[in-house]
C-alpha cells in the first residue's frame, strides 16, 4: 500500500508524503567509514526508527539529519528541495529539532528557562528591544511563554517548571529535553535514544509522550533507539544498520523476520 | 445581606442558587483554575453560560429526568459545572473517586444504572471502556480533556467542549425544556448521590436531597460566618461529601469563590499562591506539613533555628489564648507580634495559611501537638464530625471552644442523642433521603422519626456540652472487669508518637490490655542516622533494644493519660510486643484506607497474642508476607514481649458499689 504520495499504517493512521529523504549517504572521518552509500526516506507524520548495535552509525546518522555533519558524498533532500551545506541553527529554523544522548541542559536554569531556550528560532525583535523588554520583545515573550506553557501541561511537568534542571532526576531531565524540542514546534523530531538509562516505567512514560506528540501534533520523529522492543511497538518503518550499511528497511514485522537484521543482532558464526 | 434574609424561600436548588449568584453579584469569580502557569478564572456569570451550554447539550444528547449522571475526575471546573448541568436537566450527578479501579467502578455504574458518564481524561475513559460490556444502561460519555482521544471510536464519545458548542448551536430548540426541567426542581429533588467508601461491604449510594444540601450549607456558612470573598481550594475527591458541601453547597449559597489547583503534585505549591481563607484538610495532609517544616528547619541556620524554638516556645505558651480571646498580659501580646513578624507571619506564608480565617480537619482524630502548632500560629483550626448521611455536619467546633479530644458541639439545626450502648444518633435538616435500590440498609440506619445511627460510640461531656467520640461502636467491649474497652482511644494517642506508624490494642473480654506497636520507619530511620545506629532491615532497627526502650517510654507515658480519663483508665498498656513486619493491606491486615483489621490481625498473630497474656519474656514466630509483585515468603523472628508500667487506678465500676 505505499506510494511515493504516503500509506496507511496497520493501526489505521494516514501517513503523508517525502518529508526528507537521504539519497545515498557516506560520511568519512578520514580513513574510517562511518555511513556507506545509505538511502531512505522519511514520510510526514511517522514515526521512523534507525537502529543497530554498537557503532553501526546510527548517531552519525542522526548527526547528518541535523546538520551537524556534512555527509562526504550524497544529498539530503528536504520538503522537496536539496538542502544545500548548512550550519545547525540554520538546520533548526528549517523545522528540524533534536534531543541528545547525553543530556544537553542548561543545569543552573529552571526548567521553564531551559524549555523558552526552544523558542529561540521564533524570536525576531533585536537584543536592544530584549533587554529593555519593550514592545514587540514583551509580545513575542507572551506568545512564546504560551506555546511553552502548552508543551509543559503536555509533558505533565508543571510541577517542575521552576525548578534548576540541576535538581530533577535523569528521567525528568530527559523528558524536559524533549519538551525543549517540542517548544521548537519542529516539523521533524530527532530523537537519539530518548529512553538510554530508563527504568520501566520511565520507558513506558516516555514511550506514552512520544506517541501523543506524534498523535496530537502530527509531528514526524526520527528516533534512534536501543531497546528493540520500544523500537517495535513505537516506530511505523525501521532502518537497521550495521557497520555503517544499510540492512534492512520496512515495518517492524519485516524487519523483524529479515535474515541478515538476525546475524546483526543475534551474532552469526563466521 | 438581603438575599440571607429571605432564607431558602424561592432557593429550592443549586440551578436556582447560580441564577440568583449569576444575578446579583455576576461579575465576582465563581472558579479558578491554574492551567498553562496562569490561575484562569470565571465569573458566576461565565460559570453560568458555561452551565446552561452544557446543560443544552446534555438535553441534545438525550438525558432525561431522573437519569444518573456519573462523574469521574480531578477537581476541575468543567467536572462542577457537569454536577450542577445534570441537576438543570432533571438528572442526578453521581460523582466517583477518581482514584477507583475499573471494577470498582462498574459496580457503582451498574448500581446506578449511569446512562451518561462524563470523564475528566484518557485514563478514566479508559477504564469505563474496560467495563462498559457490562453496563447495560450505558449509553455515552463524554471527556474533558482530549489528548489521546484522537484514535477512539467516536460513536458513544463526545468531547466536552463540543457538547457545549452543540449546545449553544441547539439553544433556541432546548432553552424552553431547560428552563422548564430547572424550574421543577423543588426542595425535595434529589440534589446528589455519593457513595459511601465501603469499607464495610459493598458501597451504598447515599441519596442527598436539595434540602439536605442546601440546608446544610447555609447553616454552617452562617455558623462560621463565611462571606462572598472567601477562597477555597478544592484538592479533595469529589465524590466526597465534604468536597461537595465546600465547593457547591456552601459555595452557592454564599458565593464564594472556588480554586482549583493545577495538578496533584502542583498542590502545595497552589496552596501558597492561593491562601485560602476556607479551608479544610485531614489531619494526614496537617501532619505532612509540620514534618516538612521541622525536617527544613533543621537545615536552617543556628541563629534562625534559635529564633523558631524561642518564638514557637511563646506561641505555643500564649498563641491558643489570644486566638480565643482569653485575657493575656500585654508584654506577651507585644512579643508575640514581633514573633509574628519575625517567625509566625513568615511560615504562614510559606505554608499558604496566612489568610486562613476558619480551618477545619475531620475524618481521623488528630494529635494534640500537630493541632496545637497550627492554633498557636493564630490560625483558627478547628475539629468537625461529620457523615455522608448526615450531609456532613453533626458537631462543629465554635470559634474559642476549639480543643484537640471532642469534635465540639450539635452543628445548628442537629439534635444528639446517646443510645444505651454508647453509640451516637443524630437527626437534622441534613438527614439523608435514602441509599439508592437499598430500602433495607436505608431502614437499618434511620428509623422513622428520622433519627440516624453513626455507628460510632461516643458520649457528651457534662462539663461543655461537647462530644466526645470513643471509636467504632462495634469495636468497643468490655474487659473482663467490667470496665469499658475502646481500642482506637488508646491507639490514637500511641499513634501520635512519630516513631509509632501503627498500633493495635488487645484485651476485650481480659484481664489487662495489651498492644502490638509498629515503628515508623521514616522518623526512627531518621533518628538511627542521627544517632550513627546502624541496620540492615526494617525488622533489626524494630528489634533494637535502644528503640524498644524509646517505645517503652511512649506507652508508659500513654498509660498515664489512659489513667486519667475517668471512663477509660482500664485500657492501660501492660505489656507490648514491637512487630518485625510492618502491617500492610496486601497482607490483608489492613484496609486500603489503613484502618487496622483486628480480627484478622488476632488471628493471624495468634501465637504472639498468647505470648502477650501468658507471661513469657520473648517469642519466637514465622509470618507469611506477600511482596508487591504477589510473590510469597515468610518472616522468621523472636520477638521480645515487654513490660510497661502501669498507673493503678480504681475501676470506677467497683468505688460505684
Amino acid at each position: 500500500m505505499r506510494d511515493t504520495e504516503g500509506y496507511v499504517t496497520a493501526d489505521g493512521r494516514q501517513i503523508g508524503g517525502v518529508l526528507m529523504e537521504m539519497k545515498n549517504i557516506t560520511l568519512k572521518f578520514g580513513g574510517v567509514t562511518a555511513i556507506q552509500d545509505i538511502s531512505f526516506d522519511i514520510h510526514e507524520g511517522e514515526i521512523r526508527a534507525i537502529i543497530g548495535p554498537n557503532g553501526a552509525g546510527k548517531s552519525s546518522m542522526l548527526n547528518v539529519i541535523s546538520g551537524f555533519y556534512t555527509p562526504t558524498v550524497g544529498e539530503v533532500w528536504y520538503k522537496g528541495a536539496k538542502r544545500p551545506q548548512m550550519k545547525p541553527y540554520e538546520v533548526a529554523r528549517m523545522g528540524v529539532a533534536r534531543t541528545f544522548q547525553n543530556i544537553a541542559l542548561f543545569e543552573g536554569m529552571t526548567v521553564l528557562d531551559n524549555v523558552m531556550t526552544g523558542r529561540l528560532t521564533h524570536m525576531k525583535s533585536g537584543i536592544a528591544a530584549q533587554a529593555l523588554w519593550w514592545g514587540s520583545a514583551q509580545r513575542e515573550e507572551i506568545e512564546n511563554r504560551e506555546v511553552v506553557e502548552k508543551v509543559i501541561d503536555f509533558l505533565e511537568i508543571q510541577n517542575i517548571r521552576k525548578t534548576p534542571v540541576g535538581r530533577l532526576p535523569y528521567g525528568l531531565k530527559k523528558r524536559v529535553e524533549l519538551a525543549r524540542a517540542l517548544a521548537a514546534e519542529p516539523s521533524l523530531l530527532l530523537l537519539d535514544e530518548p529512553m538510554a538509562g530508563m527504568n520501566v516505567e520511565e520507558k513506558e512514560d516516555m514511550s506514552r509522550f512520544i506517541l501523543d506528540v506524534n498523535d496530537e501534533f502530527g509531528t514526524t520523529i526520527a528516533l534512534i533507539e536501543h531497546d528493540m522492543g520500544v523500537v517495535m511497538d513505537l516506530s511505523d518503518r525501521v532502518v537497521v544498520m550495521d557497520y555503517g550499511k544499510k540492512i534492512g528497511d520496512g515495518t517492524p514485522d519485516e524487519v523483524r523476520n529479515n535474515q541478515d537484521v538476525i546475524d546483526a543482532y543475534l551474532g552469526v558464526a563466521h | 445581606m438581603a438575599y440571607m434574609a429571605e432564607g431558602a424561600e424561592g432557593l429550592r436548588s443549586v440551578p436556582a442558587l447560580l441564577d440568583r449568584n449569576a444575578r446579583e453579584f455576576g461579575g465576582s469569580p465563581a472558579y479558578r483554575e491554574k492551567e498553562y502557569g496562569i490561575w484562569q478564572s470565571w465569573t458566576w456569570s461565565e460559570a453560568k453560560d458555561e452551565i446552561e451550554a452544557l446543560a443544552l447539550g446534555l438535553l441534545n444528547l438525550g438525558v432525561n429526568r431522573g437519569d444518573h449522571v456519573a462523574i469521574i475526575g480531578r477537581n476541575r471546573p468543567t467536572l462542577y459545572w457537569s454536577m450542577v448541568a445534570a441537576q438543570m436537566c432533571g438528572a442526578v450527578p453521581v460523582p466517583l473517586y477518581q482514584d477507583a479501579v475499573a471494577e470498582e467502578m462498574e459496580y457503582v455504574l451498574g448500581h446506578c444504572g449511569a446512562r451518561f458518564v462524563i470523564a475528566a481524561d484518557q485514563e478514566q475513559v479508559d477504564k469505563v471502556i474496560e467495563v462498559q460490556e457490562d453496563l447495560h444502561q450505558f449509553e455515552h460519555m463524554i471527556y474533558v480533556d482530549p489528548r489521546g482521544m484522537r484514535k477512539y471510536d467516536h460513536t458513544r464519545l463526545h468531547e466536552f467542549s463540543h457538547v457545549q458548542a452543540q449546545g449553544r448551536a441547539a439553544r433556541d430548540e432546548f432553552s424552553k425544556e431547560l428552563e422548564s426541567r430547572k424550574a421543577e426542581l423543588d426542595y425535595d429533588s434529589t440534589c446528589v448521590m455519593l457513595y459511601t467508601s465501603g469499607t464495610t461491604g459493598k458501597p451504598k449510594g447515599v441519596v442527598l436531597s436539595n434540602r439536605n444540601i442546601i440546608e446544610s450549607g447555609k447553616a454552617s456558612s452562617e455558623f462560621d460566618s463565611l462571606r462572598r470573598d472567601d477562597e477555597v481550594l478544592a484538592y479533595l475527591p469529589m465524590a466526597w461529601v465534604g468536597d461537595f458541601i465546600f465547593s457547591i453547597g456552601q459555595a452557592y449559597w454564599t458565593g464564594f469563590c472556588v480554586n482549583c489547583p493545577e495538578s496533584v503534585e502542583t498542590l502545595l505549591n497552589d496552596l501558597r499562591e492561593i491562601a485560602p481563607s476556607y479551608y479544610f484538610a485531614p489531619p494526614r495532609i496537617f501532619e505532612t506539613q509540620l514534618t516538612q517544616i521541622m525536617i527544613r528547619m533543621e537545615d536552617a541556620s543556628p541563629m534562625k533555628q534559635r529564633m523558631f524554638k524561642h518564638f514557637m516556645a511563646h506561641a505555643r505558651r500564649v498563641g491558643p489564648d489570644i486566638l480565643d480571646g482569653k485575657p493575656v498580659s500585654f508584654g506577651d501580646r507585644m512579643k508575640y507580634a514581633l514573633g509574628e513578624v519575625l517567625v509566625y507571619g513568615p511560615l504562614k506564608n510559606a505554608m499558604g495559611f496566612s489568610k486562613v480565617r476558619v480551618g477545619y480537619t475531620a475524618g481521623e482524630a488528630i494529635g494534640p501537638e500537630i493541632f496545637d502548632f497550627y492554633r498557636s500560629l493564630g490560625i483558627n483550626l478547628k475539629q468537625l464530625y461529620g457523615q455522608t448521611e448526615a450531609s456532613v455536619f453533626i458537631t462543629v467546633q465554635p470559634d474559642g471552644e476549639v480543643r484537640s479530644d471532642t469534635v465540639g458541639v450539635p452543628a445548628p439545626g442537629v439534635e444528639l442523642r446517646i443510645a444505651e450502648n454508647g453509640e451516637v444518633f443524630y437527626r437534622s435538616p441534613g438527614v439523608f433521603v435514602e441509599y439508592y435500590n437499598n430500602p433495607d440498609s436505608t431502614a437499618g440506619t434511620k428509623d422513622a422519626e428520622g433519627w440516624v445511627a453513626t455507628g460510632d460510640a461516643g458520649f457528651i461531656e457534662e462539663s461543655s456540652g461537647h462530644l466526645r467520640i470513643i471509636d467504632r461502636a462495634k469495636d468497643v467491649g468490655q474487659m473482663a472487669d467490667g470496665a469499658m474497652f475502646a481500642p482506637k482511644y488508646v491507639e490514637n494517642k500511641l499513634k501520635f508518637f512519630p516513631n509509632i506508624l501503627e498500633a493495635v490494642l488487645l484485651g476485650n473480654g481480659r484481664d489487662y490490655c495489651c498492644a502490638f506497636l509498629n515503628i515508623d520507619l521514616t522518623a526512627v530511620g531518621n533518628w538511627a542516622e542521627r544517632n550513627n545506629i546502624a541496620y540492615a532491615s526494617y525488622q533489626e532497627l524494630a528489634g533494637h533494644p535502644q528503640v524498644i526502650a524509646q517505645l517503652k517510654g511512649h506507652v508508659e507515658e500513654v498509660n498515664k493519660s489512659v489513667a486519667e480519663d475517668e471512663m477509660l483508665s482500664g485500657c492501660q498498656v501492660h505489656r507490648f510486643i514491637v512487630l518485625h513486619k510492618e502491617l500492610d493491606a496486601d497482607d490483608g491486615e489492613m484496609t486500603r484506607t489503613r484502618k487496622v483489621k483486628r480480627n484478622v490481625i488476632a488471628e493471624k498473630f495468634g501465637d504472639l497474642v498468647a505470648a502477650l497474656y501468658d507471661g513469657s519474656e520473648e517469642v519466637y514466630t514465622e509470618t507469611e508476607v506477600t511482596y508487591e509483585d504477589g510473590r510469597k515468603g515468610k518472616i522468621k523472628a523472636t520477638l521480645k514481649v515487654i513490660d510497661a508500667e502501669t498507673v493503678p487506678v480504681t475501676p470506677r465500676a467497683v468505688a460505684a458499689e
